[in-house]
């Protein structure tokens, strides 16, 4: 039954030309769970993403969310769903209870509730004390914290948080991801988010699909993902190694080499790290580690997701625009 | 009614924004001033038209002058405020487009009127005082012709990815308009093609009806004007109002 999903698609596509942006995404999203989309940059997210919150029209395929299609009841969608976007959208020269009331106003919320649930969330996101000051001079974790509160503002049933993370600093970063985290559980919002921090979909998903160009490339919980791909992980720096006798090895599942990186996949259960050592040429380093996410997108795609961003940052984007 | 109350947070926010914004409103001031002082006395000391001093003759072109250069270019901070995602939030409430529209020439009128008062409040500290039923009905007419004006900026800006094509856009657009316009001289003895032009200018309609008011002397009957710009706001509400509906962020 449709009622046990907040959103479905079938065959999500969208197109600019030759390129596919979003190719034939197929996703089943359950109530009240927390689902991230995890990615490079350019991959997809953003523009799936603006698909379901209806700001992009598809180009062919289906989706709906709380049961509402997307491509014809978006008033439905809107209004039961809440955004957080990749970039900064809170209007710099108004307060933080300005920005609050603005969105009651356009989400069309009861008179009654209006002050009451914009102290509420204020609260929520600890931001009481800086509620009646501009937004420019808020620090990027306050303003985020208060596209939080606003996202969540009219008790939407899903909400999107399309990398909300981007550009914080570490510290920043965990606190977010706890009011993320505290805030569904309160509100008991499904959460579907975008991201390409590895730490970030492991600590906060319940379920994860790794999209590259478009397309989904594996999808299940993080631990799920790790275990399909084995145990634990070597890389090591090595001139001329044996490729083929290390594969040969039995407890090695995967090797993939990258200049003089070495990076070896191994089986779950035991394993010889000697014999692994002897095929391996002339070794300098040697690190071993569990499998993480960017070791599954490895397997799946062949290349890393690289950490640092070239888009999305606030100026970046400024600067950028202006001098195309 | 839910979607009246969308509309007056739109326009709330515009007013708001401006008055935080001293520079713009400075800045919206300087000009005209400098048309009435500098130009309008300099040229004033030599010249008078119908009876009056030519600063006084200009005062009415100078006035619609401000209000076209205003209306037009508010249009841009659509644009920025696409670009920098302000306009999202909006774009993706359960509003309407016709909505967002509305309330977004409601704030562009008036933050314009608010600038047309001051300027009219500065003209009595340099001898262009009105009466204030006059003053009030010059008010008026200029937030009528604000209305075409800042319905045609943001269907511009609706349509325009960049400020600078904007600003571009805007320019061929506002000084063909102003200076066909008898802001700056009477329309009465114009040769053939001249006299053409400024007839076809919707802004030469809203100079007449404004100097009609504050000196007396008007070229077409009022009804003329005011019917001129009550269509023209018309006409661009509804190709503003399309732009906004095929706007996409």
């Amino acid at each position: 039954m449709s009622n046990d999903y907040s959103i479905e698609t079938f065959d999500l596509c969208k197109y600019y030309g030759e390129l596919k942006a979003v190719d034939k995404l197929s996703l089943k999203i359950k109530k009240g769970e927390i689902f991230g989309l995890l990615g490079p940059n350019g991959a997809g997210k953003t523009t799936a993403i603006s698909m379901l919150c209806t700001i992009l029209p598809p180009t062919s395929g289906k989706a709906t969310v709380n049961g509402f299609d997307v491509a014809r009841e978006p008033a439905q969608v809107r209004k039961s769903i809440g955004i957080v976007f990749q970039a900064p959208s809170v209007d710099d020269l108004l307060t933080g209870r300005e920005n609050l009331r603005m969105h009651t106003l356009l989400f069309k919320m009861p008179r009654e509730i209006r002050r009451q649930r914009i102290e509420e969330v204020l609260k929520l996101v600890d931001l009481e004390k800086r509620a009646d000051d501009l937004i420019r001079t808020y620090s990027g974790g306050m303003r985020r914290r208060l596209e939080l509160a606003r996202g969540m503002m009219h008790s939407p049933t899903v909400l999107f948080l399309d990398e909300p993370t981007l550009g914080l600093d570490p510290q920043t970063r965990e606190h977010m991801w706890k009011y993320i985290q505290t805030l569904a559980k309160r509100e008991k919002m499904t959460v579907m988010l975008t991201t390409h921090y590895m730490e970030e979909a492991e600590l906060l998903c319940d379920r994860i699909g790794i999209i590259d160009v478009g397309k989904i490339i594996a999808l299940d919980t993080p631990e799920a993902l790790k275990a399909q791909l084995g145990g634990d992980n070597i890389t090591l720096r090595a001139k001329n190694p044996n490729m083929a006798a290390l594969r040969k090895i039995d407890c090695v599942k995967a090797v993939h080499r990258k200049g003089d990186q070495l990076q070896i996949v191994l089986k779950s259960g035991e394993c010889n790290l000697k014999k692994i050592l002897l095929k391996a040429g002339d070794v300098k380093n040697v690190e071993l580690k569990p499998t993480t996410l960017n070791d599954v997108f490895l397997h799946y795609t062949g290349k890393e997701i690289r950490e640092e961003s070239g888009e999305g940052g606030f100026w970046q984007r400024v600067m950028g625009e202006r001098s195309k | 009614m839910s979607e009246l109350e969308g509309i007056y947070a739109v326009c709330l926010r515009e007013l708001k924004v401006y008055m935080r914004e001293k520079e713009r409103v400075v800045s919206s001031l300087i000009s005209p001033i400098l048309w009435l002082v500098a130009f309008g006395t300099g040229l004033g000391s030599v010249v008078s038209i119908e009876g009056v001093n030519y600063q006084t003759y200009i005062y009415p072109g100078v006035l619609v002058m401000s209000v076209l250069f205003s209306s037009l270019f508010y249009g841009v901070y659509v644009i920025w405020d696409r670009k920098l995602d302000f306009l999202k939030e909006v774009l993706v409430a359960p509003l309407s487009r016709v909505s967002i529209f509305i309330g977004k020439v409601l704030g562009g009128c008036t933050t314009v009127a608010i600038q047309s008062a001051a300027l009219l409040v500065i003209g009595y500290f340099i001898g262009l005082a009105l009466p204030l039923e006059t003053f009030l009905w010059v008010l008026l007419l200029l937030f009528v012709l604000s209305v075409a004006l800042v319905s045609l900026g943001l269907a511009i800006g609706a349509n325009m990815k960049s400020p600078e094509g904007f600003m571009l856009v805007a320019n061929f657009v506002i000084w063909p308009l102003f200076f066909f316009s008898g802001a700056l001289y009477p329309l009465d003895s114009l040769p053939a093609w001249l006299a053409g032009v400024t007839n076809v200018n919707p802004v030469t309609y809203g100079v007449d009806a404004v100097r009609g008011a504050v000196i007396g002397v008007q070229h077409f009957p009022l009804m003329v004007d005011i019917g001129v710009m009550l269509l023209l706001s018309l006409f661009v509400i509804v190709v503003g109002t399309w732009s906004f509906r095929r706007m996409h962020d």
